[in-house]
């Protein structure tokens, strides 16, 4: 199923996002992911070398999941393929009969753990975007007729609402309209007046918006973030909040509840969620039923 | 070694708006400067196009040489509306950098050929790429300014206006958003089609 037809239907849409391991032992993300998040989360994205960190592909732990009876995203950076690569893997994802795409420019292979890396950056996500409609369509980037029955997708893409240049932003978002992104998740959201004033302008483009959120786990996090994170910004006052009662944020529930006060206060200006919780998976059940967010009709 | 060839007829006069000056450089032994066909396009230009002035100079990618070359011919350039440059892809940047609100358009796109380069001191650089972007990017280059060469706009990796690969530079788009805001040209960043790179281009020629 794409996830398209969810925001059709109006639902409001629950995704989390799952990292392949370093390695391929993936039974702990699969008994995870059937824990916590099967009855919770319409979808699951599945991260593509995340921060430029080698790992097991997402296109082969998305078909897993998908064995396992969930629905996963492919997440696509054009950080490691070229063109030639790129499209091959869009048409690999459709023969595994993965349908739903989020499509990403991806971190600067320095940032990770091969920074000797060649990076390639061929296409970006716009040109991404528009690569897949044309596969759409027929043909693929260079105007040869692909053979068949062509494949259909979802495909996503990410903003930043709560980045210092959200006008620039902006006009990236109405570039990946234009070549054909369907929905949208955006990056981790602390500050619901500037998303919500985001939400604003973004409506304009017709195109469903999941808030992202990511748990502050602790006030280091939030400092890195802060320092190093683009986008992200955590204010001082829920840093203060994070500060106040240490064994509560020790264990976790600060950021939970912050978490789920953020969809409450942002719930009505999106169309639904994306959670990163960066191996916090186990907590996302308890942050659905605080924000009140039903599981999900299976 | 570089080569400069012009852009074709019809593109040059869709960016030629009210008054205009051109400038051409003649400066660089490494640079292959189409002349000839530079000063045939502008004679046709004159008689459609209301040229003010026609400046041939040298080395404008040295931003004191550029100052001192133009001074005398200041009075003309702040009356024009567009600036016509026909150089390679350092030498118009170094003349947008100098005009920020001013409409400063390349006429050239430039070619990558083995051997030497041009040894003037820089400020900004050309990635030779042979498809020319700076008429839409305010004279700024994506390809060497932005650290992926994206052509389609910022990633999400900028944080204060600084790139995620190197925190001491500027967000290449950042800073090319910003100028066409100044040049009230933010219609640049709206097209239909997304723009792909043609990597076969410079190995062609």
């Amino acid at each position: 199923m794409r996830i398209t037809e969810l925001f059709e239907k109006g639902e409001f849409v629950v995704t989390a996002e799952v990292g392949p391991p370093k390695g391929v032992e993936i039974d702990h993300l699969i008994k995870d992911a059937h824990e916590f998040l099967k009855t919770r989360v319409h979808a699951l994205n599945v991260t593509d070398n995340q921060s430029s960190v080698m790992r097991t592909g997402s296109l082969a732990t998305c078909k897993v999941l998908k064995d396992e009876g969930l629905l996963p995203i492919f997440q696509i950076t054009c950080r490691d393929r070229n063109r030639i690569a790129l499209q091959s893997d869009v048409l690999s994802a459709a023969l595994l009969g993965i349908e739903n795409l989020l499509l990403l420019t991806g971190d600067y292979t320095t940032l990770g753990d091969h920074p000797q890396a060649k990076p390639v950056f061929d296409l970006d996500s716009v040109s991404l975007i528009h690569a897949v409609k044309c596969l759409e369509q027929g043909f693929d980037l260079a105007g040869n007729a692909v053979d068949g029955k062509p494949p259909k997708f979802a495909k996503g893409a990410v903003v930043s609402p709560c980045s210092d240049s959200v006008d620039v932003q902006l006009a990236k978002m109405e570039a990946k309209v234009k070549a054909g992104c369907e929905y949208f998740q955006t990056q981790g959201v602390f500050e619901p007046d500037k998303f919500m004033e985001f939400m604003e302008k973004a409506k304009q483009f017709g195109v469903p918006v999941q808030l992202g959120l990511i748990i502050p786990k602790n006030v280091g996090m939030c400092r890195y973030m802060n320092g190093n994170v683009a986008g992200v910004h955590v204010p001082d006052d829920m840093i203060e909040e994070l500060k106040a009662d240490k064994e509560k944020t020790k264990a976790g529930d600060t950021g939970v509840e912050i978490c789920a006060r953020l969809i409450k206060e942002c719930k009505d200006y999106c169309q639904g969620i994306h959670i990163m919780s960066l191996g916090w998976e186990n907590r996302i059940p308890e942050i659905l039923d605080m924000a009140g967010i039903a599981p999900v009709a299976k | 070694m570089l080569i400069t060839q012009l852009k074709s007829k019809e593109i040059i006069e869709s960016l030629a708006e009210g008054k205009i000056v051109i400038i051409n450089c003649h400066g660089c032994k490494e640079v292959y400067f189409a002349e000839h066909e530079a000063d045939e396009l502008q004679k046709e230009l004159s008689a459609s196009k209301e040229i003010t002035k026609i400046i041939t100079t040298d080395y404008i990618c040295n931003p004191d040489n550029l100052k001192l070359q133009l001074k005398k011919h200041m009075d003309v350039i702040n009356a024009a509306d567009t600036i016509l440059v026909f150089s390679c892809g350092v030498g118009i940047q170094t003349v947008a950098d100098q005009f920020q609100e001013k409409r400063v358009y390349s006429c050239c796109d430039t070619y990558q050929l083995p051997g030497f380069q041009g040894v003037t001191a820089l400020n900004v650089d050309c990635g030779q790429c042979g498809e020319c972007y700076l008429n839409g990017t305010g004279g700024i280059c994506p390809i060497t300014a932005c650290s992926k060469s994206l052509i389609n706009g910022q990633c999400g990796g900028a944080k204060n206006g600084m790139c995620e690969v190197d925190k001491d530079m500027e967000c290449g788009w950042e800073r090319i958003y910003r100028k066409l805001e100044k040049m009230n040209k933010l219609d640049n960043m709206k097209y239909d089609a997304p723009k792909v790179r043609n990597f076969g281009i410079s190995k062609e020629k």
